[in-house]
């Protein structure tokens, strides 16, 4: 709107002719910087797709995902196993941490004190970004002899693996919701009160609701990270290529695999690992579809 | 069961959840830092890796974390900044910004092991880098450019429209405009988002492995592979040759994108 306001005050008579070329060219320029974010996921897709599909048409997309027999070196790419190992730890780590990050995240939004909280959040949030090589690491050390003292066997495995990525997404998932929860306008608690309610039931019928779809996606962020997460999974989950019977058996998921086989991997072998790339980014995209249909279906009401 | 009494449990529960997130977050931190100060030493920072990379320092690793990142940090800023500037103050809004918006976001959401597969692909054998500086720091960059892009379009949105105003009244051209008054004034949040994004890059192993190589080198050229921390401290964790080297690794790595962090927020918050 103040684009036409300006086009008119700034008559190009008044600026030199150099200056309007000048102007163009960075419109150009900035205009073609925008595109890179295009151009940039467009190659992704390209060159994963490129480099991936050919095993689908080769060992047939049914027979791929429906199979968990990998032996790439007999010609044989059954992915199921990693895909039910992608959805074991994912759902173990929400089921483990998105309460535990919600409660936090209540707790610093409703109960904490200025003070606490001016402290815990912040220290929260920088969590965040520890690298997942040292949450890895920290599983290894810490969390994979306390699991194998448990449940004997090796330690590395499903419960492990879970363990590591409820810590990893926790940090995330608190800080989203905190910033969800602490929006609710203050009156709201308020009138709460006022009719006699107690704090968790202001909590649990007034504060909890009006914050719920910015909780959602928070979780739902959390699980889009979980299912990309590939160092600290990799690192205790014990990587065999089976689907696990057992809590405490190890797994493998669409990560791991890729980095553990790519090193050696040639051939057709490198395909099946480039083709669940592809299955990867086709999954991480449809989360990011799924958070904007749910966003445009919130506006519509 | 009296609603006082539910309260009390809930609020109970919540004090548990709130407890446990903050000690185990702060049990990791501590057991790093405890575990790897006495790996840390002078000579531990500036001396190669001996025997079987076990032992002896990680000098070279850094140079090549350090290098990577740079070489990222160079490469987005000016798209990223470039496009965020086109989203604030140039584009009608629009189809076009939608698919513009539309693919950053899916970007953010790119597992960074598929970067690491594009990077691979695309750099490495398309484009015949190889494994080197500068296929890490391209495919570093591209996985920068959504975060940094995000945080200063919304920078610049938040510069008060009155200073653009006012340069306009003073005969401003638009570009005048946004070099002289809006990016200056949006130049500390900014910062804030290059640093935070230039922290994860650091951290980032599945994308460098694939793309930097995973060769014990100090990188001169841009290339020069070079293994990075990241992936030095994976291969120390995994195969547990030099439990000692790996604390000492994952502390100053620590440290360092924890400083990277604390100092994006000292810039935040100086803004007042």
């Amino acid at each position: 709107m103040l684009a036409g306001a300006r086009a008119a005050s700034i008559s190009q008579s008044e600026l030199e002719n150099h200056d309007v070329i000048k102007e163009r060219v960075l419109h150009g320029l900035l205009f073609a910087s925008a595109c890179v974010a295009v151009l940039g996921l467009v190659l992704i897709f390209a060159f994963v797709a490129v480099r991936g599909v050919p095993i689908f048409a080769k060992a047939g997309v049914v027979q791929m995902l429906s199979s968990t027999d990998w032996s790439p070196m007999d010609g044989r790419f059954g992915i199921l196993s990693f895909i039910v190992g992608s959805f074991a730890v994912t759902v173990g780590a929400l089921l483990l941490g998105a309460p535990l990050a919600v409660g936090a995240a209540i707790f610093l939004s409703e109960i904490a004190s200025p003070r606490v909280r001016s402290i815990v959040k912040p220290a929260v949030e920088l969590l965040a970004g520890i690298p997942s090589v040292v949450y890895g690491f920290f599983g290894v050390i810490v969390v994979v002899p306390q699991v194998r003292a448990l449940l004997g066997g090796s330690g590395f495995g499903l419960v492990s693996g879970c363990i590591v990525l409820a810590v990893m997404i926790v940090p995330t998932i608190a800080a989203i919701s905190e910033d969800a929860i602490s929006s609710v306008p203050r009156g709201f608690r308020e009138g709460s009160a006022a009719m006699g309610a107690t704090q968790w039931q202001t909590i649990k019928n007034v504060v909890l609701p009006a914050a719920r779809t910015g909780i959602v996606d928070a979780v739902v962020l959390g699980m889009g990270r979980a299912v990309g997460e590939t160092m600290a999974v990799l690192m205790v989950l014990g990587n065999a290529p089976v689907i696990p019977r057992g809590p405490s058996d190890p797994a493998s998921t669409l990560t791991s695999i890729i980095i553990l086989d790519m090193p050696y991997a040639s051939g057709d072998h490198q395909t099946a690992l480039f083709g669940i790339g592809l299955v990867l980014l086709l999954l991480s995209m449809s989360f990011v579809a799924a958070i904007r249909i749910l966003s445009r279906s919130r506006k519509a009401r | 069961m009296s609603k006082r009494l539910a309260n009390n449990i809930a609020i109970s529960v919540l004090w548990v959840a709130a407890a446990s997130t903050v000690f185990v977050l702060a049990w990791l931190l501590a057991y790093v830092v405890v575990k790897g100060l006495p790996a840390l030493s002078w000579s531990f920072v500036t001396q190669w890796p001996t025997g079987v990379t076990a032992s002896g320092g990680i000098f070279p690793t850094i140079v090549a974390t350090v290098y990577v990142t740079a070489v990222g940090f160079v490469l987005v800023i000016p798209v990223a900044i470039g496009a965020a500037v086109y989203l604030a103050e140039y584009a009608a809004s629009g189809r076009f910004v939608n698919v513009i918006r539309f693919a950053a976001d899916s970007l953010a959401s790119v597992p960074s092991i598929v970067f690491g597969l594009f990077g691979l692909a695309f750099f490495v054998y398309a484009l015949g880098f190889k494994f080197s500086m500068l296929s890490g720091g391209l495919a570093l960059s591209l996985m920068m450019l959504p975060l940094v892009m995000r945080t200063t379009e919304e920078a610049i949105r938040a510069v008060p429209q009155g200073y653009r105003l006012g340069s306009y009244g003073l005969g401003g051209s638009k570009w005048q405009t946004v070099r002289r008054v809006v990016l200056p004034a949006a130049a500390p949040r900014i910062a804030t988002g290059i640093i935070l994004a230039m922290g994860r890059a650091a951290g980032e192993t599945a994308v460098v492995m694939f793309t930097a190589g995973m060769a014990i080198n100090a990188p001169i050229f841009l290339t020069d592979p070079g293994r990075t921390m990241t992936s030095h401290l994976y291969v120390l964790a995994m195969e547990g040759i030099s439990v000692k080297n790996a604390f000492g690794t994952a502390l100053l790595l620590v440290g360092m994108i924890l400083s990277f962090n604390l100092f994006a927020r000292w810039m935040a918050g100086r803004r007042g």
